[in-house]
């Protein structure tokens, strides 16, 4: 448990970066600060490791003040992640994981052992361990930062804007990767982060400050969009707040029946097409039966090329949320939303209409069941 | 070129190199050991930044020979000591490695830095392991410099008498030889080549980390 009791930060006694700050993350979940920029939610973050000193309040860690720590201790004992990883590039990724280790007192080889073992707990495998920072994409070094973190087994993390500096593809595998270690490992970790998408993904409770560092409101994701406590909270957590509430978890068991869909594979000749379609669209699936696209049954003009399918429909996995669903049925040329199995084979199609009646099922159950 | 007499002389030349030797790399590295202290005083911002690089910009543009005759007076050394000479080559190699290894700790990306803080590093052993072997390529760089140009100022010194191979070219200017001249010449740029390859040698050793630097 960390906690914020009245804590400020001035600068040169005029400007304000954090206004008495009082607040709990809880042990073993993941508390987000988000905000926008000049809401002092790093400066937040910096205070609880003392990277920067608060001018007045106290923060306690397990209801231990820190402000009469040694500072260096204050420091070992909590996690630090940081945006560009900040790996030591004279190191190798095994003596950069095993540094924490290290700096808490654990001897050199068992550090390393244990260096080996989080490079594949953050999904990297033992062929980086000697390899040096810049020979690893962004990705990568922000796992070993990741795993740098975890090497001295601390009780509490921090983490800020871990996963910001790398592409969006990047960035949701980063996400759902720490999700899952994180629901092994039980830190307590405060995270701070600008993407309010993020916040909502991954919190357990989400703190919304506003600029001039005060507390807009505590909750968690699903309170936030469900009951934002001001215009200010409303606004910052943006216009489609409906359709981010179907992300999450009650929604993704409302089941939306499967339609059989026919398929065609690359190199069929417009006749055959034609056979197979049952509209204007024809699903194209490899030998695997994975799909690969739509293909427009009046524009084929001979067999069948990768150029010829149209791209823009999304997959969703099944047993994912809603969200994800009504996204493949919207973005499919067809209106028939493509399901897929875990290894990406085709389960069957969806339709709108479908999505639709599912949306409305899981809503009155929610709503049915709220106090 | 007079190669009997090159021959006859080797024993006196290859002793002038000996001490050509050690009156440029003596000084260099007596100056890299105080210029490392002072150098990060100075990288640590504030009022010894400007103090210090200030200073050693000044130390540097004092001519040599004039050192050479002025520092008897300081020192209270006789006239023709070589400890003058290491005295005022230490001076310049000083002044030029204070802003090197103060460029090379500033070189330090800013993120590794405040990684080590946030881990705990505290201030001494953040500067020895991990702040001084990233300094390491901008402080070779500066090495490099200071001891090939050291090379150079060295044979300066044969105007008080000190023995180096600078004896060679007031020699052969004496006796209107040119042999020794070429001799002196030749050496010097052999010397400074060998200084200058040893220290980027030892440079690529200390960091293998560096990109196209390590044989992985």
């Amino acid at each position: 448990m960390i906690t914020f009791d009245a804590v400020s930060k001035h600068y040169r006694g005029q400007t304000v970066a954090v206004d008495k700050l009082s607040l709990t993350a809880p042990s073993g979940k993941l508390t987000i600060f988000v905000g926008p920029s000049g809401c002092g939610k790093t400066t937040s973050l910096r205070m609880v490791n003392r990277l920067i000193a608060p001018s007045s309040g106290r923060i306690l860690l397990d209801g231990e003040p820190t402000d009469t720590m040694d500072v260096a201790v204050l420091r070992r004992k909590i996690g630090y992640v940081i945006q560009n990883a900040g790996l030591f590039p004279h190191r190798t990724v095994a003596q950069n994981i095993a540094t924490t280790a290290r700096l808490n007192g654990t001897p050199k080889d068992q550090a390393l052992r244990i260096a080996h073992e989080l490079l594949e707990r953050v999904g990297l495998s033992s062929a980086f361990a000697n390899r040096y920072p810049w020979q690893l994409s962004g990705g990568q070094q922000q796992r070993v930062g990741v795993a740098r973190a975890l090497a001295s087994d601390p009780k509490f993390m921090l983490m800020d804007e871990p996963f910001s500096a790398v592409d969006p593809v990047v960035r949701g595998q980063l996400q759902d990767e720490f999700l899952r270690l994180q629901r092994d490992i039980g830190k307590t970790i405060i995270m701070v982060t600008h993407d309010i998408d993020e916040a909502l993904k991954l919190g357990d409770q989400v703190v919304v400050l506003r600029t001039g560092g005060t507390l807009a409101q505590v909750a968690t994701p699903q309170e936030l969009l469900a009951r934002p406590a001001d215009d200010f909270v409303a606004d910052f957590i943006g216009r489609d707040r409906g359709y981010r509430v179907l992300g999450f978890a009650e929604f993704a068991k409302g089941g939306v029946p499967l339609g059989a869909e026919p398929t065609a594979t690359l190199g069929a000749t417009p006749e055959t097409l034609r056979q197979i379609a049952t509209d204007r669209w024809v699903l194209v699936a490899d030998s695997m039966n994975r799909p690969l696209g739509w293909a427009d049954v009046d524009s084929v003009k001979g067999p069948l090329r990768d150029g010829d399918l149209n791209l823009s429909g999304t997959l969703a996995v099944e047993g994912s949320s809603l969200r994800h669903v009504l996204d493949a049925a919207l973005s499919s040329p067809s209106g028939r939303g493509v399901i897929v199995g875990q290894s990406g084979e085709l389960m069957g199609t969806v339709t709108l209409s479908h999505v639709a009646e599912a949306i409305e099922a899981a809503r009155t159950g929610r709503m049915g069941t709220q106090p | 070129m007079r190669f009997d007499w090159l021959y006859r002389e080797s024993g006196r030349i290859a002793e002038l190199f000996l001490w050509h030797l050690g009156l440029s790399v003596i000084p260099v590295v007596i100056g890299l050991l105080l210029a490392l202290p002072l150098g990060w005083l100075a990288q640590r911002a504030g009022f010894f930044r400007s103090t210090l690089l200030g200073a050693a910009g000044l130390l540097y543009t004092i001519p040599s020979l004039a050192l050479f005759v002025l520092l008897p007076l300081v020192l209270g050394t006789r006239i023709l000591d070589p400890m003058n000479v290491v005295v005022a080559l230490t001076v310049y190699a000083l002044a030029l490695l204070v802003r090197t290894v103060s460029d090379g700790l500033e070189s330090v990306p800013p993120d590794v830095i405040q990684a080590a803080n946030a881990m705990g590093y505290r201030r001494l052993p953040r500067l020895f392991v991990v702040e001084l072997p990233l300094a390491v390529p901008v402080i070779a760089a500066g090495l490099r410099v200071a001891v090939v140009s050291n090379v150079s100022i060295v044979s300066v010194a044969a105007l008080i008498g000190t023995p180096q191979l600078g004896l060679l070219f007031t020699q052969g200017l004496q006796l209107r030889f040119l042999t020794p001249i070429i001799a002196g010449i030749v050496l010097c740029v052999l010397l400074a080549a060998l200084l200058d390859g040893l220290v980027l040698f030892a440079a690529k050793r200390m960091t293998p980390w560096q990109p196209g630097g390590a044989e992985r």
